[in-house]
């Protein structure tokens, strides 16, 4: 549940999602569920010659199971922060994180 | 259309796309090009009027398959195709595509110098992802 509320706080920012086939897709994060699946508008694909299937594709549905890594601006992340509510380990709250961050 | 939380809770982003074409990548490579009619909580998808379509350089082939489940542990990603956007690609038949590809993979293998060609396809080992 932590990295579920934490990539909520990250809805609209700018990520790159690199998945275990090893596409690379650059593009806003919409939404996001518990299974860390992603919503990312505004799709772009970093590598166009490798992967022309995606050319035309502008929102795209990803499962979380084959993501490998979600590049992050380091600006948007309190690492801080983070760490903190890892800390207080799994029983954290969504509640809890979302207080955190607001105050 | 709102579902509350406990409905859907793994594709609710999905709901958005129903009835609309999708292309969908699969674990082992292929992509599918379909209308979305139905999905589950695994992301489970019902296509319908399902074509495969096989990209190799500026060319694609497409071979149709109708209606489709689609299993969601396969599942890669489900994109909505833009079809006003010119992908720049040329169609190709079933035949031309094949001879295509073997001549890739004859020029690929000569360049590494490799004993036989290699699969076209890979096939990513099951993993534990849908006990959540």
């Amino acid at each position: 549940m932590l990295f579920y509320s934490f990539f909520k706080s990250l809805v609209g920012k700018e990520v790159v999602v690199e998945l275990k086939n090893d596409v690379c897709l650059h593009g806003t994060l919409h939404s996001v569920d518990q299974y860390l699946n992603m919503n990312l508008h505004e799709t772009q694909v970093t590598d166009q010659d490798r992967f022309p299937h995606l050319i035309a594709v502008k929102n795209a549905f990803i499962r979380g199971s084959v993501v490998r890594y979600v590049q992050l601006p380091e600006d948007q992340v309190d690492t801080g922060l983070l760490a903190d509510a890892s800390r207080k380990s799994w029983p954290i709250t969504e509640i809890d994180f979302l207080n955190i961050v607001m105050l | 259309m709102e579902l509350p939380d406990p409905y859907l809770p793994g594709a609710i982003s999905l709901l958005d796309q129903l009835d609309k074409k999708l292309i969908v990548v699969l674990r082992d490579g292929r992509k599918l090009i379909g209308y979305l009619r139905s999905i589950d909580q695994f992301a489970n998808l019902i296509l319908d009027e399902v074509v495969e379509r096989t990209f190799c350089d500026k060319f694609y082939s497409d071979i149709r398959h109708g209606f489709l489940l689609i299993r969601g542990e396969n599942v890669v990603l489900a994109g909505e195709i833009d079809e006003t956007l010119d992908t720049g690609l040329k169609e190709i038949t079933g035949n031309e595509m094949t001879m295509l590809q073997e001549e890739r993979s004859r020029h690929h293998n000569r360049k590494h110098d490799l004993p036989k060609a290699e699969p076209q396809r890979k096939t990513k080992h099951a993993d534990m992802d849908d006990a959540y």
